[in-house]
């Protein structure tokens, strides 16, 4: 069957309500107004007020309120509009929620989701256009989650909810309107995804492309024209970013001998920036028979203008040159 | 009760969009020997603290409550262990009266593994989950939401409990309390807002930082009190009239407890170059919480003063114990670094040097 990222999202958080009654969804435009992007679209009259929680606009407020109300053993859900709001909490993201654990000696839980709306977006200039995926991976005791396709959407937010730690879980808004097929064990209600594991989303034997959300789909369309110039990359989606499944990535180095990282946020201790530490720290640096290049966001605030931000952001076109680079092909 | 003892409270209790409670307490000779001994347990324990830390066996941040007991004990005295309970930094004497030991926490302080968080937490650190003691939070005004979460969950799952979340006079600037306070009334959550204005948030004097000194008006769609946080039956009363409130589902209370730190904000803090040692030792000598119980209970006839002064010595004798125990105990094994990062205590860790940390496999 195939199934937009948007309803993907919206049945797994459908069905981990009617799982457990100690999941609850709470933020901004999440009920009436069937929210912002309509991730929770009608999920207020299925599952009633008591469930599905309109907040004020009140990010510091409503996140603090999930992390108490997640000390006291329910499971909240808590939605910013986008993560770019998320700044307004994100005390509460690491000094409350991820600490905490480890803080009390273990005595302290905190199962709790931040959800929503993560990198860049269309035309919404610097503010509103930012991956956060570097920030909160940075922090240990979260799990810092980046779907990308819809079986991702279904099985990491399924995860992300049962699982009892503070999971970041990072969606992208201009993937949520894409439809992605999803296998009959992808529909199940128990259909849940490894945290912490990356997928390879197409083999291959010469060079490796490593990427999170938007950009798997990117990195898939540059194989695939590097295919046509004989080049065979393989792709792998990180799907979490923490814990970073280092082992995938240096596996897959120690076969192909090159790597290429491709992410939206800026470049300066960016994910990119991890994997080349990983590989370096690792057996597999003896395996590159070329330096490692990262494709990221261009080191400045987003642009409003269509010219300008297109050229903030990795293309299609980036990813083929680095590859090409590290293929030692082309001029370029 | 036969025996009661009707005591008026010395300063009358201000009230917004409120009644109040009555202007005393009814209490019992049991009763008031209770709150002595656990007075002054708090009193001796971060005096012990005190010196422990000017001994360098305590590190870092250690913030001491003596001259705020009355609060701590009042509250307990209106509350059950059911209910929940959040603080701020200072939270040594909360911890111990939800039940935990003195022991425990000192270790804490000496950063023991016999502390109540192993000596993972440290004195901002505490917790007490079985009595729903949520700490000890280190970010200033942060505690407010955390514990409006509380109330929340316990609205959720309909329990009769309250949840409390403290802070000082510092704290009550912080934009987050007015969020929490707005969810709070707005849901109708069962939650008391108690502000500790012990006049100064670390240097600074409330008036150099309040625009508007009445911090039980601050929440102004929320009723309130102000109450004399030296008088622990003053708190009490006034605990307990804030708790039917939430407890009838009319939503969050506004308590403002008017009380004194003794010492410093913190070790780092004389405590007096922005206030003078005579007002400090105005308010030991008018105002003290420890000594107002001892007079009500030597005017009573309930104990002679040779009584006290032994109870006194018993309670020393106590403390010292628990802080040699304490000071006897381990650090936690160095292979616990890496332990409850995340609860499944199965993900790799990286540590300081390439190859060390926690690998599973």
């Amino acid at each position: 069957a195939s199934m937009t990222v948007r309803d993907a999202l919206n049945s797994a958080l459908d069905e981990e309500l009617a799982r457990d009654q100690n999941v609850f969804i709470m933020g901004e435009e999440v009920g009436r107004y069937q929210g912002a992007y309509k991730i929770t679209r009608g999920l207020l009259d299925k599952h009633g007020p008591k469930r599905v929680i309109d907040t004020p606009i009140t990010e510091a407020g409503f996140a603090g309120i999930g992390v108490g109300a997640a000390f006291a053993g329910l499971r909240p859900v808590i939605e910013f509009m986008t993560f770019n709001f998320s700044m307004q909490a994100i005390d509460h993201v690491v000094n409350s929620a991820a600490k905490t654990l480890y803080m009390s000696g273990g005595q302290i839980k905190v199962p709790i989701v931040f959800r929503g709306p993560n990198g860049a977006a269309a035309g919404v200039a610097a503010q509103h256009s930012q991956c956060f995926a570097a920030w909160y991976s940075s922090c240990p005791g979260l799990k810092v989650i980046t779907p990308y396709s819809s079986e991702d959407a279904r099985g990491l937010l399924k995860a992300a909810i049962r699982d009892d730690n503070p999971v970041v879980f990072l969606e992208n808004e201009l993937l949520y309107g894409e439809s992605f097929e999803l296998s009959d064990e992808a529909l199940g209600k128990d259909f849940v995804l490894p945290i912490g594991k990356a997928k390879i989303e197409r083999e291959g034997t010469d060079v490796t492309i490593v990427a999170f959300s938007k950009m798997v789909g990117f990195s898939l369309k540059a194989a695939a024209a590097l295919q046509e110039k004989g080049i065979n990359a393989e792709v792998i989606n990180l799907r979490s970013i923490r814990p970073l499944d280092r082992e995938a990535i240096i596996k897959s180095v120690l076969k192909t001998g090159r790597l290429v990282s491709v992410e939206e946020g800026w470049p300066q201790c960016g994910v990119g920036a991890e994997i080349c530490a990983t590989i370096f720290e690792s057996e597999a640096f003896d395996a590159l028979d070329a330096p490692v290049e990262r494709v990221t966001g261009a080191d400045i605030p987003t642009p409003y203008a269509k010219t300008l931000e297109a050229a903030s952001f990795p293309q299609v076109d980036n990813i083929v040159r680095a590859v090409e680079r590290v293929c030692y092909r082309g001029k370029n | 009760k036969p025996n009661g003892i009707k005591i008026k409270f010395t300063k009358p209790i201000d009230t917004y969009l409120c009644d109040g409670p009555k202007d005393y307490g009814v209490t019992d000779g049991e009763e008031l020997l209770g709150f002595l001994r656990e007075m002054m347990v708090m009193r001796r324990m971060e005096i012990v603290a005190d010196q422990l830390y000017k001994s360098r066996e305590i590190r870092g941040f250690c913030h001491l409550y003596d001259g705020q007991e009355a609060i701590a004990s009042g509250i307990e005295a209106a509350l059950t262990k059911q209910d929940y309970y959040i603080t701020a930094y200072r939270d040594h004497c909360n911890q111990l009266l939800r039940g935990d030991t003195v022991e425990s926490v000192l270790a804490e302080l000496l950063g023991r593994v016999t502390g109540c968080s192993k000596g993972k937490g440290g004195s901002m650190h505490m917790y007490f989950p079985k009595a729903h003691f949520y700490g000890g939070n280190g970010i200033v005004g942060a505690q407010a939401p955390l514990g409006t979460g509380l109330a929340f969950a316990a609205q959720y799952r309909g329990e009769p409990n309250v949840a409390i979340t403290m802070y000082g006079d510092g704290a009550a600037n912080q934009g987050q309390i007015y969020e929490a306070m707005n969810m709070a009334a707005l849901w109708k959550l069962p939650t008391i807002f108690i502000c500790e204005n012990n006049k100064y948030g670390m240097g600074t004097a409330t008036n150099r930082s309040a625009a508007d000194d009445r911090y039980y008006t601050r929440g102004h769609y929320i009723p309130g009190l102000r109450v004399d946080g030296m008088d622990v039956l003053a708190v009490r009363e006034a605990m307990w009239y804030a708790a039917d409130h939430c407890r009838s589902g009319k939503g969050p209370f506004m308590m403002e407890f008017d009380t004194y730190r003794y010492h410093g904000h913190s070790m780092s803090d004389p405590g007096i170059s922005y206030r003078t040692r005579d007002e400090v030792a105005a308010m030991r000598a008018e105002r003290d919480p420890i000594e107002r119980v001892r007079k009500w209970i030597l005017e009573n006839n309930i104990k002679e003063e040779k009584d006290l002064k032994q109870l006194e010595r018993d309670v020393r004798k106590e403390i010292d114990e628990a802080s040699q125990k304490a000071l006897a105990a381990p650090e936690l094994d160095i292979s616990e670094l890496y332990k409850d990062v995340y609860s499944e205590n199965n993900i790799s860790i990286r540590g300081v040097e390439v190859g060390t940390g926690f690998n599973p496999q």
